[in-house]
């Protein structure tokens, strides 16, 4: 056991006051001083890309990692809808207060309220700064910025560039990154992958990367370290994430003491094209801004086999305006998932394999005529059709929930520092904003909130500490031995020479976690998931196949250590799911329910931040809990109906 | 259905490569090309075979990571779709397939279909930024852009980077991805500030990796994002102006 104790470090004082006050009470560290500081920022998505620029700015001497081959490919990329921010420029009664309140009651009461009230104030500044950069975000005629409505609000407040805000988002950070690299305040290295995070005496000195070109093990020292990687959601094999999205640097920063928090809080996206056959890689998102337009149902009767066309109006069943009158199909994520999957067990879903459900624009062409809603949604339309060969012109879409996004991940304190000093986590890396349940648009904001204004400012609080101290240098032994175990896991994985490939391991894997800790949990199916994950994972150690050679590029090995990770964090997802014995917002366990299926809290016992420390390979974790405390938003039950 | 696939395979930058045959049975009409060569990778595996290296990522047409020359074409058949979006539906049973990395002396080989893009990196770098430290900027609503100068601006932000336009062009000339960067940020007034220093810069690099316009038309024809040559026009004129303007008097346009 070990003497491990949570401090978030929330500033006291007002909520509303308590980010400005901690911006003065902080440490600073004077221009000339930070060009003597190193700060290693692994990652280039939202938050990596954002983060690094500004560290860069501020005058600090960065060097950048991602295993892309650009950091323009981050999977930051492919988010489709939009981001928050809590202008007001609708004038329909949006203010930080109420981004605030909805993203806390979004989150079911499960995320932290100081971090989650200076997210909604930094978002202001967030769309000033991409608009600086020229995001070509979505006007009006009169030359003013638009906005559209997402789940789990009632105010316009997302912003957002055609169906790709994601990508105009992350090419902003990309090129002001970029910049910083023509000026040499940034040392950006590509093809570079983190396999392990180096600490010593219990502080982060720095990581041990591998060259993805030529195989090379290196090391890496810097004063502070930035884990800006991303969430897990590929855990499930079949999700939203990229191919390459993996959980190997949050991983391995926690099997060095990083403790990791609500593994469980998994978010299920509704508006996802079912698959559609074994072989399939991976699953493509449709955004949830098709929720404004679309109209959800299935048919009422079971096994109904008509085409949409011939079912009458009077045999359908728009299930979420059924059961939530006043939301409708713009219903949370996980409210929306869960109904969904609901009427698809029920027997009632659509499509060859009847997993999925309609969503319907015929409403909305007849109300609005096609140029409007192909103005709005022809990308998506045009991205679905070449998925299905269906046009969602003439046909309904057909929809299902896939994993899409991550809340849990390394636990942070108030200044996204884990608790290993000088280790900080940002954007979906870490789990501090969204409680159980991410509100659409949010994850845009929370990792250039993280990137651009948190992270540069409570990183020389940590740092000027450090002046004139020398910082540990790659010639340290803790280096070697770091680079040594990582040197002796590539062989190790090559002479297994088994006869599966990783994938194999990997789709299985995905089988379990989905099966059993996917939309709905209950405790027997995460027993079994408790004893077959491992006995999987012993079969994958002893008869994967890696072919080829360590030094050089091999898919095949890049791969066998992500899913390698994958599995000591599925068995740690369904523990954290099976330990919490409630339901809250995309943890929905099947035992905690209303009369009428909705996910029952239970904050007398679980109103905490469930954060994980690794006891080492085979060993039960240790679980240690950071209460949570409401003093502003009073926790209720969350009600969309 | 089977497909005869004709395969580039090249153990390194300095292999001289060839290409290899390899039968893809049992293909469904749904999968997407990748898939299909996941298939083949697994098949390759189980057999004790190296697979076939290549890029992808998103798998959703966005990130620019895959790219292969499919018959001769880049990204496949099917227009403005990036090869991880192609479908198999595109071919018929029994079809020969050669599938081969991008060609382009700035894009060298890495491995198998792999391809370093890193020039485009270079590109950007150069002066594909709008000046604007993270820090105090004014209002967003302060600027006013009119809609269809946002619209045309966003037309060309929506380029991938995949570099299928290089691939495509018999010059291997980057013109397109250039003239689309150049067109999202001149267009808008926050990129006025910048904008023929930029050109000149961005354009002038370009020209260090990459070979020189000759205006076939084929880099939009192939790119899956549909971005049109007109924007190489707007560049050409840019690029004229920069060359001729007095910058310190920039203020006059």
């Amino acid at each position: 056991m070990s003497t491990i104790t949570l401090d978030s470090k929330i500033p006291s004082g007002p909520v509303e006051e308590r980010w400005e006050n901690h911006k003065f009470n902080m440490k600073l560290v004077n221009p000339a001083n930070k060009r003597k500081f190193t700060v290693l920022v692994v990652g280039t998505g939202l938050a990596g890309a954002a983060a690094a620029a500004t560290l860069a700015e501020l005058g600090y001497h960065v060097k950048c990692f991602t295993f892309h081959d650009s950091p323009r490919r981050a999977h930051s990329i492919a988010a489709q809808g939009g981001i928050n921010a809590a202008k007001n420029y609708k004038n329909d009664g949006d203010s930080v207060k109420r981004l605030f309140y909805d993203t806390v009651k979004g989150g079911d009461f499960r995320s932290r309220e100081s971090n989650v009230h200076r997210l909604a104030e930094v978002s202001v500044n967030i769309i000033d700064q991409c608009v600086a950069q020229g995001v070509p975000f979505a006007r009006e005629y009169g030359g003013l910025l638009d906005n559209r409505s997402f789940g789990g609000s009632q105010v316009s407040r997302t912003f957002y560039a055609r169906g790709q805000t994601g990508q105009q988002l992350l090419l902003g950070a990309y090129q002001a990154l970029m910049q910083q690299v023509s000026l040499g305040r940034v040392e950006l290295h590509t093809k570079t992958e983190l396999l392990d995070v180096v600490t010593k005496d219990g502080v982060a000195a720095g990581i041990v990367t591998r060259d993805l070109i030529t195989g090379d093990i290196q090391s890496w020292a810097g004063h502070a370290t930035l884990l800006c990687t991303g969430g897990y959601g590929n855990a499930f094999y079949l999700s939203t994430n990229a191919m390459n999205s993996n959980v190997t640097a949050a991983w391995r920063a926690h099997k060095k003491g990083a403790l990791f928090a609500n593994p469980c809080y998994t978010q299920i996206h509704p508006t996802c094209i079912p698959a559609s056959d074994e072989f399939q890689s991976k699953l493509t998102l449709m955004s949830e801004s098709l929720r404004n337009d679309g109209r959800i149902w299935v048919p009422k009767q079971f096994d109904d086999n008509r085409a949409p066309e011939n079912i009458p109006e009077a045999d359908r069943d728009y299930f979420l305006e059924r059961k939530y009158p006043s939301f409708g199909n713009l219903a949370p994520r996980d409210i929306a998932s869960r109904s969904a999957k609901q009427v698809v067990d029920e027997g009632r879903g659509v499509g060859p394999i009847k997993n999925g459900v309609y969503l319907d624009f015929a409403e909305s062409i007849g109300r609005l005529g096609e140029n409007v809603v192909f103005e709005r949604y022809g990308n998506l339309f045009d991205m679905y059709e070449r998925i299905t060969d269906e046009n969602p012109m003439k046909m309904p879409m057909r929809i299902y929930p896939a994993s899409h996004y991550t809340m849990g991940g390394l636990w942070v304190d108030y200044n996204l520092m884990t608790n290993i000093p000088g280790l900080y986590a940002l954007g979906e890396a870490n789990f501090s904003d969204h409680g159980a349940n991410r509100l659409g648009a949010s994850a845009l904001m929370q990792g250039l909130a993280d990137g651009y204004f948190v992270a540069p400012n409570t990183i020389g609080d940590y740092l000027a500490g450090l002046l004139g101290k020398t910082p540990v240098g790659t010639d340290d032994p803790a280096f070697a031995t770091s680079v040594a175990a990582v040197q002796d896991d590539m062989r190790r994985w090559i002479s297994v020479g088994g006869t599966k490939s990783p994938e194999y391991y990997h789709r299985e894997l995905g089988k379990l976690v989905w099966d059993y800790c996917g939309m709905a949990r209950d405790k027997n199916g995460l027993e079994k998931a408790l004893s077959e994950i491992p006995a999987l994972r012993e079969e994958f150690e002893s008869n994967v196949r890696v072919l080829g050679d360590p030094d050089g590029v091999n898919q095949s090995l890049e791969k066998v250590g992500r899913v390698a990770d994958f599995f000591e964090l599925g068995e740690l997802m369904c523990r954290d799911a099976l330990m919490r014995e409630e339901s809250c917002g995309g943890h929905f366990r099947v035992e905690h329910q209303t009369e009428d299926g909705e996910a029952k809290r239970d904050d007398e016992n679980f109103s905490f931040v469930g954060a994980w420390e690794w006891e080492g390979k085979g060993s039960t974790p240790t679980l240690h809990k950071e209460p949570l405390v409401f003093e502003t938003v009073k926790p209720v039950v969350r009600s969309y109906k | 259905m089977n497909l005869t696939l004709k395969v580039w395979r090249q153990s390194g930058p300095t292999d001289s490569g060839h290409f290899e045959t390899y039968e893809a049975t049992d293909v469904k009409d749904e999968m997407s090309f990748l898939e299909m060569l996941d298939l083949v990778n697994e098949n390759l595996i189980d057999s004790g075979h190296e697979p076939i290296t290549f890029d992808s990522d998103c798998r959703e047409g966005i990130c620019g990571t895959c790219g292969l020359m499919i018959n001769g074409q880049a990204h496949g058949p099917q227009k403005g779709t990036a090869t991880c979006q192609l479908h198999m539906r595109k071919f018929h049973d029994g079809e020969t397939v050669t599938i081969e990395p991008w060609r382009a002396a700035a894009f060298p080989i890495v491995k198998d279909l792999m391809v370093d893009r890193s020039a485009f990196d270079a590109i950007i770098e150069s002066g594909g930024f709008i000046t604007s430290d993270t820090g105090g900027p004014r209002d967003a609503n302060e600027i006013l852009i009119p809609k269809a100068a946002a619209d045309t601006a966003m037309d060309a932000a929506a380029c991938i980077g995949c570099g299928a336009c290089v691939a495509a062009c018999p010059n291997g000339a980057a013109q397109l991805f250039t003239s689309a960067k150049l067109a999202h940020l001149n267009l808008l007034p926050q990129g006025q500030v910048e904008r023929w220093k930029r050109t000149e810069d961005m354009v002038e690099t370009m020209e260090m990796f990459f070979g020189s316009c000759t205006n076939y038309g084929e880099c939009q024809e192939a790119c899956p994002k549909e971005i049109p040559i007109d924007f190489i026009a707007m560049m050409n004129r840019d690029f004229l102006k920069s060359k001729i303007k007095n910058r310190k008097l920039q203020g006059q346009r």
